[in-house]
């Protein structure tokens, strides 16, 4: 089943409130997917250089340990932890972050990179995962969220949503892909690496591989109709706003809604009721295989 | 006149109350942002205003009730209703009416996909447009469409009367165009009459089934 949410700051003054927004839209799809939960979040660009999340599995990780190493070998703008996550915004390229963590920290993988994203996720009940997270604080200019029901592949952190596709770039699945296996072998031989056996993730690999072919988000989600089979609805986080695209059946839910403060994407109108304004707002459905978004200017 | 509030009640208690009136009671409800499962399983001539958007299934198994939703409607939507009659005044979204045996449906805004899949002797008028697979597989009543049609609308649809006044993006297997007779405008009339949408009966088309499905054409079995 699962749940998805998005949410868009359009009136920056909301902002401040990104978080306390989007948390009880996710905490309405618990009962959609109270298995995991997961939320990308853009704000705070590190322009500069790159930010990068990342994840220990070892509830035993020593952050201090991993603290100081990264201050010995990194210009550090920002450093900080967020239970078993920590976010590193670095004046370093990104290349040579990821390749550092690759070779010296090889119990912590990466769960997002570019220069605003940050995703957090972890195994349990939604609303557990909002309280130790402390997403209600979190300010930014969007986010998007999921709610997993597990029904193709194993319950743990890694299986969770949502998953890093590219800089700044993450994707929230509802539904099921039944190529996945195929898809995921040639994409392998491509070049692209997988953590997991999660159709999800073989969906955002995909789209990793058709960017880095040169397409832009629309191209990519054009030819994701193409070569993917199974049912989706897809929302996809970029640096600067969300793009939402249903499979060419369009059986998934989900449900946009847009005022002239913010625009939000979910599986169902309950998690979008809770916005201020959402009574009076723009309601519709998206239509299979067209691809919403929105972007700031 | 009973009023409940679905902040104060839960929906088993709305269900249960709604369940236990007596023919000609009122009632209104309150709160719904978007709740499941509201209004399901009524028996009785009762009448039932709510107020606000409500999520899966409402109105589902509906008989002899009639229930007003003052809002849009989730997916679901008066599904295997037997009798009475269903209105929303905003859209529904899909499988509205699925498998649905008789009363009348009234959407005022649009249909989303697969409306009236596998309907059963159901009326639905929907007052904008409808989307793809609508009428799937649909055995009997009638299906009434004041806006478009999307894709493969009739696909595989045995019997059923469809009636659209815009356009039909594609008609689906088995699905053609058929003659507009005395009867089918007058049965139109009563429809949109009854659903109270103000169109001349002229500026419609009927649909229905060719029938060629209804048995086994061996020509064909180089298909399967």
């Amino acid at each position: 089943m699962c749940g998805i949410v998005g949410l868009f700051i359009k009136n920056p003054k909301l902002e401040s409130q990104l978080g306390a927004l989007v948390a009880p839209m996710l905490s309405e799809m618990t009962e959609r997917g109270p298995d995991s939960a997961g939320m990308a979040v853009y704000r705070n660009p590190n322009e500069a250089g790159c930010k990068v999340t990342v994840l220990a599995q070892d509830s035993e990780f020593d952050w201090e340990k991993f603290e100081k190493s990264v201050n010995t070998n990194f210009l550090v703008n920002k450093f900080y932890v967020n239970q078993n996550h920590a976010v590193l915004s670095l004046n370093s390229s990104l290349d040579k972050v990821q390749d550092w963590l690759h070779d010296n920290w090889k119990d912590v993988s990466v769960t997002s990179a570019g220069s605003n994203i940050e995703i957090f996720k972890g195994k349990g009940n939604p609303a557990d995962f909002i309280e130790q997270f402390d997403i209600k604080n979190m300010t930014g200019t969007h986010a998007l969220g999921h709610t997993r029901m597990a029904t193709e592949s194993a319950i743990t952190t890694e299986h969770s949503h949502p998953f890093s596709t590219g800089q700044d770039l993450c994707l929230v699945h509802n539904g099921s892909l039944s190529n996945h296996n195929r898809l995921r072998e040639t994409l392998r031989r491509a070049g692209v690496q997988f953590k997991t056996d999660n159709d999800s993730e073989v969906a955002a690999g995909y789209l990793s591989w058709r960017l880095s072919e040169g397409d832009d988000l629309d191209e990519a989600l054009n030819h994701a109709i193409e070569d993917l089979d199974g049912f989706y609805t897809f929302a996809i986080g970029t640096k600067d706003g969300f793009a939402v695209m249903r499979d060419p059946i369009g059986c998934k839910p989900a449900i946009m809604a847009e005022t002239d403060d913010w625009a939000a994407m979910s599986s169902e109108y309950r998690a979008i009721a809770t916005l201020p304004g959402a009574e009076n707002a723009r309601i519709w459905e998206p239509e299979p295989t067209q691809i919403y978004s929105w972007k700031r200017n | 006149m009973a009023t409940i509030d679905l902040n104060k009640s839960t929906i088993r208690e709305l269900n249960e109350k709604l369940q236990g009136g007596s023919t000609g009671d009122k009632f209104i409800v309150n709160n719904t942002v978007g709740k499941h499962a509201l209004s399901v399983g009524l028996t009785k001539e009762v009448d039932v205003e709510i107020n606000g958007h409500v999520g899966y299934y409402c109105a589902g198994m509906n008989q002899e009730a009639s229930i007003k939703i003052n809002g849009n409607a989730g997916p679901g939507l008066a599904e295997n209703m037997m009798s009475g009659e269903v209105r929303v005044t905003g859209n529904a979204s899909q499988y509205a009416a699925a498998t649905a045996h008789g009363g009348l449906l009234v959407i005022e805004g649009d249909a989303s996909s697969r409306c009236g899949i596998s309907m059963k002797g159901v009326n639905i008028v929907v007052g904008g447009n409808i989307g793809h697979m609508s009428a799937f597989m649909a055995q009997s009543g009638s299906l009434v469409v004041c806006g478009d049609a999307g894709d493969a609308l009739g696909d595989s649809i045995y019997e059923t009367k469809i009636y659209v006044r815009g356009k039909v993006k594609s008609l689906g297997t088995d699905c053609v165009e058929k003659d507009m007779k005395k009867e089918h405008k007058e049965e139109l009339a009563k429809l949109l009459d009854k659903a109270q949408m103000n169109y001349a009966v002229d500026e419609f088309k009927r649909y229905g089934s060719a029938r060629k499905l209804y048995n086994f054409d061996i020509d064909q079995v180089d298909e399967y």
